[in-house]
């Protein structure tokens, strides 16, 4: 009976373990693959000349990975911008001001909004954002913003309804929620002897928030902002519908562009040369790079704050 | 313990059973079942004849319209029985895939637009005119070049949206080649392909992308296939054909421009239909293409009586779907090819 | 002092708007499924398979059984590897150098891009089996749950109290024993919280089925042939020419997204309940 034990032990130890490894295996493999996959790309193009190149031109079989590299950075700043206020925003309401029997419910409810498919989110942004974007806010930019000197050629388009912005707003809601609750947990870590102390002195509610509470959690909340943005970096589907693919670099916030998901997704399978293919894997490789560097360095910035 | 641990084995035991199960080649079904995909465009009258066939003969053909160029790389690395394009490849490139080619049926491709006050078969482009747009070099509809040939038109002061695939496919090949046979500029600068640099506009992915984009967004002008443009109630332009004469996208015009088709089997039936001669040819028509691989394999052999079947049964269900079926001197040509291949 | 008030009043409705805003955008989001969706759900959805293109009726049950396979099989292979590579990083590695690498790959891998990992098994498993697979969109599924179900069962596992495991050692019960018999079942209520958030998660996932379980028009549940799932098929039908396919769209997904839904606030509840106990 002993022996059994031991073997059994043995056993679980070593099966567990062996499973623990493979996510770095997944991970080294993952690295490999794209990397191996890309080769012909980045030897034919070279790294260098691919990253700033902007012809995607499948016709001449020439490949640059600018366009959606520039689309993904500027809907992933984009979205961040109109995202992390409201999310914030959030936060603050269900740590500070939500009354206590309401909390979970509206907690629950704003989750939810994280747990809906993507794919939804881009026939919502296809059939109601979109029309609703061309047909009224770019007629109230074209009338208001576009008229000012400088910045109002940002805010110039057709009232097409797909463009860089609505793939930011589609994206921004998507990651509202998912924030929210990262900085609400972020919030949550400032000890009420710090905040009691802040009302003492006669601070007001507000200014507890902004100048205790945001202090303390300050790194956690950078951190979880980060997290926020690498997802926002490699969402597929809600991205394709709206951004307008488009291999241009956008003129202005409503003109389409493309990012790496969307080219991904609508040319990877109808790729018909090698050269192709691999421009795509490279595409991939860059974006795969990008994101787990996001995500490990905001990890650090979150843990610091979290472990000390 | 041992108890559970015996729980344990059986559980084990049910699941890789089960697994085990869904490997096996046959389940409550025992028809023989080939794959094929490519072309988008076909896909509507592949999947229809796969339905009646298999009520008919209990064999299932799966489909997937993926893209022509899927079709064609898939079909040459033998990942499926056959391949669908709308991109006819020439006999060298046959050769070289070891492949049989022949066409399907042929369809039409229209150019549709979304400006408020204009019905079908109002507006006139003239080739011109078209290309700029399509170049980006006319932005708004009220241009002098446009209201020249539609001088009864109140055309509205709007920018001009071009609506193209995002996606490589076929309809992209035959309107970029169209495009470049009637304007030298974008031969140079754009030129041809499954999928293209555009110059301007917005991409959407697949048919039905693009005839959304165009009923959402307002001055759009963009392309899709017949059967698209009969399903979703878009708005058409005439065009002019190759002898200059203004035509309207109809079964008729399509079908005049299939009939000028000079199908030969030694070359693999390789025709591009675009910009045909006839004052009553539509000037964007393409032929469906099927690729075979040429080897004795039961497989392949199944993807020839398949289509067979498809030939000498799916001419009505193709028509309904807005596609133009092959006239039956065209259909023989296909049987004795067909036939000297060893199919 | 009135700047001050004001300031404070201002701060606290702008963040009371945010939340409000949050809520519209769900509401908003389900009742526009709703809207468009819920009157072409009947039973025809559920008990009938694809009809040929053109031809009305027709129903989602090849796409739905489908789904339900891929997401199984996918929870089969990542569920064990999960629950014990977590179960490890709790009760053997414990904050020792590599279990800590493991832990922030982890993290770091529930947010790698769910396309990215399509194209990995693409070149992985579809180009070397030479076709489309239901086991190679289960594989891809499965790389997606297993970081989710390791970070959360180490998380709980921790929170399990260390005098549990130590009275049962006490008893001379073996490691396994204690693991299982104790530790695990003290936290099985969180364990199955994070288990159904994980499915919840891949359940609604396209971009990494498109290259991988591929599609089908047929009923087929082979493990080794393409396979039609709900998500991929309503992205199909969506972008197809007939009225016919775009209603069958809305009711998948709408179908999708109360199955989401539906996991998730189990799984919620589930956490709810561990704590009110």
């Amino acid at each position: 009976m002993k022996k059994k034990f031991v073997i059994l032990d043995f056993l679980l130890k070593h099966i567990s373990m062996f499973f623990a490894y493979t996510v770095i295996l997944v991970v080294f493999g993952l690295f490999l693959v794209l990397l191996i996959n890309s080769s012909s790309a980045i030897s034919h193009f070279g790294f260098f000349n691919f990253l700033t190149s902007n012809v995607w031109s499948p016709a001449f079989n020439k490949f640059g990975g600018l366009i959606p590299l520039v689309g993904t950075l500027f809907t992933t700043i984009i979205s961040g911008i109109i995202a992390i206020p409201i999310a914030l925003g959030i936060a603050i309401f269900l740590v500070e001001i939500c009354p206590n029997s309401l909390k979970t419910p509206i907690g629950i409810a704003i989750e939810l909004l994280a747990a809906i498919p993507s794919v939804i989110y881009g026939f919502w942004g296809l059939f109601y954002l979109g029309p609703l974007i061309g047909n009224y806010v770019q007629p109230f930019f074209n009338a208001t913003l576009v008229k000012l000197p400088v910045i109002g050629s940002f805010f110039y388009g057709y009232y097409s309804g797909v463009s860089l912005f609505t793939a930011s707003v589609v994206l921004a809601i998507m990651i509202i929620p998912f924030t929210a609750a990262l900085v609400r947990d972020a919030l949550k870590i400032t000890p009420n002897l710090l905040k009691e102390s802040a009302y003492a002195l006669g601070a007001t509610k507000w200014e507890t928030i902004l100048k205790v509470m945001f202090r303390y959690s300050k790194s956690a909340i950078i951190g979880a902002v980060l997290i926020s943005l690498g997802r926002a970096i490699g969402e597929t589907m809600a991205v394709t519908f709206v951004i307008g693919n488009q291999d241009k670099l956008p003129a202005s916030l409503m003109s389409p562009t493309t990012t790496v998901t969307a080219t991904i997704a609508n040319e990877f399978t109808e790729a018909s040369s090698q050269l192709y293919l691999s421009s795509m894997y490279l595409l991939a490789f860059i974006l795969f790079l990008s994101s787990f560097t996001l995500i490990i360095v905001s990890k650090m910035y979150f843990l610091r704050k979290v472990k000390n | 313990m041992v108890l559970t641990q015996s729980k344990w084995v059986r559980a084990v035991a049910f699941f890789a059973v089960c697994i085990a199960l869904l490997f096996s080649a046959k389940i409550s079904y025992a028809g023989g079942s080939i794959n094929g995909a490519g072309s988008t465009f076909a896909y509507p009258v592949y999947t229809k004849w796969a339905f009646e066939y298999e009520k008919a003969t209990g064999n299932r053909v799966n489909y997937q319209g993926v893209g022509s160029g899927a079709g064609i790389r898939q079909v040459s690395q033998r990942v499926v029985a056959f391949g669908g394009t709308d991109k006819c490849l020439t006999k060298e490139e046959l050769g070289k895939r070891n492949l049989i080619q022949f066409p399907s049926m042929v369809g039409g491709i229209v150019i549709v637009v979304h400006i408020p006050g204009i019905k079908n078969n109002q507006l006139k482009l003239s080739n011109a005119v078209i290309s700029k747009i399509f170049m980006g070099k006319i932005k708004y509809w009220d241009d002098p070049q446009i209201e020249k040939d539609n001088s009864g038109l109140k055309l509205p002061h709007l920018g001009i949206v071009i609506v193209h695939r995002a996606d490589g496919s076929g309809t992209n090949w035959n309107i970029t080649y169209w495009l470049s046979q009637i304007s030298r500029q974008w031969n140079q600068k754009v030129h041809y392909g499954l999928s293209v640099n555009w110059p301007t506009g917005v991409g959407g992915k697949g048919n039905m992308g693009v005839a959304s984009y165009v009923k959402q967004i307002k001055g759009s002008i963009g392309y899709v296939e017949y059967a698209f443009w009969l399903q979703n109630h878009l708005t058409n332009v005439d065009l002019q054909n190759k002898e200059g004469k203004w035509v309207a996208p109809t079964v008729a015009t399509i079908r005049e421009a299939a009939a000028k088709a000079n199908w030969q089997p030694s070359k693999g039936f390789y025709q591009v239909l675009v910009n045909q001669n006839g004052a009553k040819t539509w000037p964007i028509v393409s032929g469906t293409f099927v690729l075979i691989p040429k080897e004795k394999s039961p497989k392949y052999k199944q993807a020839a009586e398949f289509f067979k079947w498809g030939f000498n049964h799916g001419d009505k269900a193709a028509e309904k779907l807005g596609y133009i079926p092959l006239p039956r001197s065209t259909k023989k040509l296909i049987f004795n090819y067909l036939r000297e291949n060893g199919f | 002092m009135s700047k001050r008030r004001f300031l404070n009043y201002l701060g606290l409705t702008v963040s009371t708007l945010s939340a409000l805003i949050g809520l519209f955008f769900l509401f908003w989001i389900i009742i526009s499924l709703i809207y468009k969706g819920f009157h072409y759900l009947n039973w025809n959805v559920f008990t009938q398979n694809a009809v040929a293109p053109g031809d009305n009726g027709g129903g989602l049950k090849f796409a739905i059984l489908g789904q339900l396979e891929v997401v199984g099989i996918a929870s089969l292979i990542g569920i064990p590897i999960g629950l014990l590579a977590g179960i490890y990083l709790s009760e053997y590695g414990k904050d020792s150098f590599t279990s800590n690498v493991i832990r922030n790959i982890c993290d770091a891998m529930t947010s790698i891009p769910s396309i990215i990992i399509g194209i990995f098994i693409y070149a992985l498993l579809v180009v070397p089996m030479g076709n489309f697979s239901a086991l190679a969109g289960s594989v891809a599924l499965s790389i997606l749950m297993i970081p989710i179900v390791i970070s959360s069962v180490d998380n709980i596992l921790r929170l399990v109290p260390n005098e549990l495991r130590e009275a049962a050692y006490a008893l001379g019960a073996p490691k396994y024993v204690v693991i299982f018999k104790v530790v695990v079942k003290e936290a099985i209520v969180g364990i199955i919280s994070a288990i159904l958030i994980a499915i919840s998660r891949v359940l609604g996932e396209t971009a990494p089925l498109l290259f991988t379980s591929f599609n089908s028009n047929f009923e087929s549940y082979k493990l080794n042939k393409p396979i039609g799932t709900l998500t991929v098929t309503m992205y199909d039908y969506a972008m197809g020419p007939y009225d016919n396919w775009h209603h069958l769209a809305w009711a998948a997904a709408i179908i999708l997204t109360f199955s989401v839904l539906l996991f998730n606030i189990a799984s919620r509840l589930f956490s709810y309940w561990r704590f009110s106990h």
